[in-house]
Parts: C-alpha cells; sequence; structure tokens
C-alpha cells in the first residue's frame, strides 16, 4: 500500500515564530501529538511533538511559575533534520522508519512540500485491514512446510467451496523453521466443510481445534 | 412470584430453510415443541399464532432496498451479481424460494411476542423461530436474513416507548443487533460470545462500547475457547447484574442460542446444559427486578439440533413458565419418536453427565482471563459509580 493512500492530506502546521502557547493550543483543539513546522512555501523546517511542548512548558507542581516560557517561539524547541516520506512510500517503509528511529510520526513531502502526514495510527489502521478482523469472518489457522507451491494449494481448497477470502497472512512457524503457518480470514460462519477438506489434505490444521486437545 | 408466559409457535417456521445440509435447521423448534408436549409442560392455550411482518415494520431497521432485493431473490428473479451487494446468495446465506416470506414470518413472530407483552396479555413471552442476530440494516449474514431483535426493538421504541436492554447469549457475537443501536442510548445491548479472535463475526471485543451518545450502553463480554460452566456462569451472570441495575430498562430481550454446548459443531465452548437453565432463571429474575416482569425470549444459534438445542429451549420455556427446570430423564415417548431419525444416539436425562468431554488442560488460565474480560467490561459501570 502507499503512503498517499494511507496519510491524512489536512495537516494543522506552525512556524518557527510561533509560540509555546500556539502550539499547546493546537495539540488540544485538533487532539494531534505532532506538529510540522513549516516557512511559507510550505518546506518542512522542523517538527515539535507534544513532548517536545510539554518538556518546554511550565511544571503542573510549581505555584506561581513564570507563564512566561509559554511566549518562548516554536524554533528554540522544534526538532531539525525532519525525517519525511514522499507519496509514493510504501507502508513496510514507514513502519521501518518508526520502528528503527523510535518515531510515531512522519511528514509527507512532495518536492519538499508538506502534502500530508502518516501517524502510527494510520499505520495500525492499515495492519486491522490486512488482517481483515474489520468484516464478518472466521479466522483458520494451517500449518504447511516452507517450499514452493503450499499457498496455492491452501487457497484453492477455499475456493472450491466458493468461500470469499477477507485476508491471508503467512506467519513463521517459531518451533520449527521448515514450516510456515498461513492464517486466513473466511467470510462464513460455517468453515467446517472446507476445513473437513483441509484435514483431508497434506496440511495440518492448527486453528480450530477439538475440546480438550492441548493447545 | 406469580407471572405468565406466552408461547409463539407456527409449523411455518420450517419454511426458514436454505438447503437440505445447511446448518441452520428449524426442525429444531419442532423438536423442542414435542419435547415440552411430552413432558406436559406445553399446553394448547400456551401458543401463540404468529403473524407475517409488514414491509412497513421490515423497514423500521431494514433499507428499503435491501428488502426490494430479498423479494426478488424470493421468487427467483435475483441475478448473483445483485445479491452479492446484499450478501444474498453466498455459502452462509443462499437464495431460495420463499425466502422472503419465510423471513417476514420469523420478524413477525417477534412482533406477536412483543404484542403479547405489551398489550398485557402476559408477563413473558417466547419465540424460539427468532433471534436472527446478524441481519444487518442492508445486508444477509451469518444464515440470517432479516433481524428479528432489531426489528422488534425498533418497534418496541416507537409504538410502546420502551427503554431495551438486549442480552445475547448466543456463541457468537450478536453483531446486527449491536450495530443497529450502537449511538442509541435508550437500547442497552450486551452480549458474551466466545471470542471474535477465530470465531465469526470475529467482532465483540470489550472496547466496542457504543458510539456518540449511545456511548457506554454497548457491553461485550467474548470469553476464551474452551470456557465451561463456571466460568461462563460467574463472569455473566456478574455483568448482567450490573449493567441491568446501571441501565434499569423498560423491558428486556433475550437473544437465547443455544450453540454454547460442548456438542455444539460450529463453535468452541465448553457449557453443558447447566447454563441453560441458569440463563433464563436469572432473566427472569432481573425482568422482574427492574421491568415490572417484561421479558421477550427469543431463540438463536444451535447447530447441534438433536441432543442439545430440544432439551436447551424446553428448558427455557420451563423456567420462563414455572422457574422449575425439568429434572432426571427425558420423556420415552419423545425418545422413541426421535432416535430412530437422529443421526447420534440421544441423551437420556436433562442434565449431562459429569465428565461428558475431555478435561480442559488450560482451565484456570481459561478462568482467570474470563475474570479479566469481565472487569474491562465493567469499567465503564465502575467509573460512573466511583466519580459521579
Amino acid at each position: 500500500m502507499l503512503v498517499e493512500e494511507m496519510m491524512t492530506t489536512e495537516v494543522h502546521t506552525l512556524t518557527t515564530e510561533d509560540t509555546i502557547e500556539d502550539a499547546l493550543k493546537t495539540l488540544n483543539t485538533y487532539q494531534i501529538r505532532h506538529i510540522p513546522i513549516v516557512d511559507e512555501d510550505m518546506y518542512v523546517v522542523g517538527i515539535v511533538s507534544d513532548r517536545d511542548v510539554r518538556d518546554a512548558s511550565p511544571s503542573v507542581f510549581e505555584r506561581d511559575s513564570d507563564l512566561s516560557e509559554l511566549s518562548n517561539n516554536l524554533g528554540s524547541i522544534m526538532t531539525t533534520e525532519v525525517i519525511t516520506v514522499h507519496p509514493l512510500g510504501f507502508i513496510e517503509e514507514v513502519a521501518n522508519i518508526f520502528y528503527d528511529n523510535e518515531i510515531a510520526c512522519v511528514p509527507v513531502t512532495r518536492n519538499n512540500r508538506l502534502v500530508g502526514i502518516i501517524t502510527e495510527k494510520d499505520l495500525l489502521y492499515t495492519l486491522i485491514q490486512l488482517t481483515g478482523t474489520n468484516v464478518q469472518s472466521s479466522q483458520i489457522e494451517v500449518k504447511v512446510p516452507n517450499r514452493p507451491g503450499m499457498l496455492p494449494g491452501v487457497v484453492n481448497i477455499v475456493g472450491k467451496r466458493k468461500l470469499n477470502l477477507t485476508s491471508i497472512l503467512v506467519y513463521p512457524y517459531k518451533p520449527d523453521s521448515n514450516y510456515k503457518v498461513v492464517v486466513f480470514r473466511v467470510q462464513t460462519m460455517n468453515p467446517y466443510p472446507m476445513i473437513e477438506d483441509l484435514r483431508n489434505s497434506e496440511y495440518e490444521v492448527l486453528w480450530p481445534k477439538e475440546p480438550g486437545m492441548s493447545q | 412470584m406469580s407471572c405468565s408466559s406466552k408461547f409463539v409457535y407456527s409449523k411455518d417456521y420450517a419454511t426458514y430453510r436454505f438447503s437440505d445440509d445447511h446448518p441452520f435447521n428449524q426442525m429444531r423448534v419442532e423438536l423442542t415443541c414435542d419435547l415440552l408436549k411430552d413432558s406436559g409442560a406445553l399446553k394448547d392455550e400456551d401458543i401463540v399464532s404468529p403473524r407475517y411482518a409488514t414491509e412497513e415494520e421490515l423497514a423500521l431497521f431494514h433499507s428499503r432496498e435491501y428488502i426490494e432485493a430479498v423479494k426478488k431473490a424470493s421468487v427467483g428473479d435475483l441475478s448473483e451479481e445483485e445479491g452479492f451487494e446484499f450478501g444474498i446468495g453466498t455459502e452462509d446465506t443462499p437464495m431460495f424460494e420463499g425466502m422472503h416470506e419465510a423471513s417476514s414470518l420469523i420478524v413477525g413472530s417477534t412482533l406477536s411476542a412483543i404484542d403479547e407483552v405489551m398489550e398485557g396479555r402476559t408477563d413473558h413471552s417466547l419465540n424460539l423461530g427468532g433471534g436472527l442476530h446478524h441481519g444487518f440494516e442492508r445486508r444477509a449474514s451469518g444464515f440470517c436474513i432479516y433481524n428479528d431483535g432489531a426489528v422488534g426493538i425498533k418497534y418496541l421504541q416507537k409504538k410502546y416507548n420502551q427503554r431495551v436492554m438486549y442480552v445475547d447469549t448466543d456463541a457468537h457475537h450478536g453483531d446486527g443487533v449491536q450495530w443497529a443501536f450502537y449511538g442509541d442510548p435508550d437500547i442497552c445491548t450486551f452480549s458474551i460470545h466466545e471470542t471474535g479472535r477465530y470465531l465469526f463475526p470475529g467482532t465483540g471485543y470489550v472496547n466496542e462500547r457504543g458510539l456518540k451518545e449511545g456511548y457506554g450502553y454497548a457491553f461485550n463480554l467474548p470469553i476464551d475457547a474452551f470456557t465451561e460452566d463456571e466460568s461462563f456462569l460467574d463472569v455473566y451472570e456478574s455483568a448482567f447484574k450490573k449493567i441491568a441495575a446501571y441501565f434499569k430498562p423498560d423491558i428486556i430481550v433475550s437473544q437465547n442460542g443455544a450453540d454454547a454446548h460442548f456438542y455444539d459443531p460450529l463453535t468452541h465452548l465448553c457449557s453443558t446444559m447447566k447454563i441453560y437453565e441458569r440463563i433464563p432463571a436469572l432473566t427472569h429474575e432481573l425482568a422482574h427486578k427492574h421491568c415490572g416482569g417484561k421479558w421477550v425470549a427469543l431463540g438463536g444459534g444451535g447447530y447441534d439440533i438433536w441432543r442439545v438445542v430440544p432439551r436447551a429451549w424446553a428448558q427455557l420455556w420451563k423456567v420462563m413458565k414455572d422457574q422449575a427446570p425439568f429434572q432426571g430423564e427425558l420423556p420415552a415417548a419423545w425418545l422413541e419418536k426421535w432416535e430412530p431419525e437422529a443421526p447420534f444416539s440421544l441423551p437420556h436425562t436433562w442434565h449431562d453427565p459429569d465428565g461428558s468431554y475431555k478435561k480442559i488442560p488450560r482451565k484456570p488460565e481459561i478462568t482467570e482471563k474470563n475474570a479479566k474480560t469481565l472487569k474491562a467490561a465493567m469499567q465503564f459501570i465502575n467509573n460512573q459509580i466511583h466519580y459521579n
């Protein structure tokens, strides 16, 4: 999936001259956690997170604290050297960036100009869609040898029963790397005829199990 | 406690039949009815003949387009392509001749059951043909075409101005009814079911609590596969009592699917007949405590139509009627009549003997997990009690 398909295009931005107080208001008003800092050409010059803003705000433990800190400008606290992605970047790439850099948001730029934003929430939404749990379905897990031709075999059995697949994922089988686990969701309340077909084939059905079997 | 009950029933429920080998088989209602008659617990004067729901009534919940599509499918005029959008013609809900009429009868029966209670002819009523909780506004799914529960609740709101508590003990999540009232603070839905991690429809997580004004009026208790009686009843009773006290309904509508039993071929819960005595007893108690006795019970899932559903639903009626569940042996006349027809040997007692299924090795973990789920499900109510 491409970045442009999952990004938010209405981005709330501020400039280096805006104040910490402005940033606090923006974060609260729109219930967001990151604000890209842009110049007049919409070039991304920095980014400010809710944590940056909190760190720069007076402590809640101090009575009569000096509120003048709130009028400092964002140029003084923003993170520079912002990591950005292109609209044609891939979702996998974004996941890697979040994971490696321990961040939760990247601005999306085209010709260096801001066109959108992607956060960990967009990524999680994509994951939910990939797993297919947002659609009515039953989940089945099948253990297959880790070699070519296994997936078509499994999918054929599903297809023979005229069942609609909502998602399919392949995981490593932890106890033995010679196997993989194919996890798929089918749009039916009665997957049992198909499961019977799978049991009668060369594949091992990991779920559903009979009651009383060890899990 | 002196109260009265009515049993809504028609032989024509059997016309709701997708195909000869489809797991949803309304023959179970006839088997139940027969078992009750042979046990002497169902008399002619208990029985109410249902009516058909009108299109106007179906449209209280379903879209007109969808009703039109079902009507076309009913006379064989809907193409496979046209049906796809409405979930009609799938493996779960294939088209069949007369499907509109058969489904309208199911809804009409639920409306008849409601009218019996609301017009004061009885305190409780039962429609075992209903409880088709997977039907959506414009889509058939999970063996359900029209959603009689959702139409019935809309009817209760509109005609009788009731605040309704819907409680669903089917092993599958009651998604169609939940989504129908997800934003409505006057309808409270509560579903206990096997976790959607594997089982259809996959929803029914604790965090589905309602939307906007309806937030805090949807409750879900997704319990682990292989949950047994003790843990099921423990979390269920605790949740139901708390939710009923919090919401204070005018009437309770219960969906009494009988597919959480260890014999059921479509699910992975390990209940025995015990829960099918206790579930109606608790509904009865709470209906009297909060609703002046007003309670409409519906059927639902249940796919072991020989060994499980007749016993479970007969107990439902018996407990509704006189709060004294059947004990001991099943009537010999019923066994003699039906045992030759059944693909299995039938149980001869109302209760399942101990050790009927293999011991569940992870029992302590499952019990602990379910207790944790209960806590999360009740969090909203507990917070209200603490902070308001």
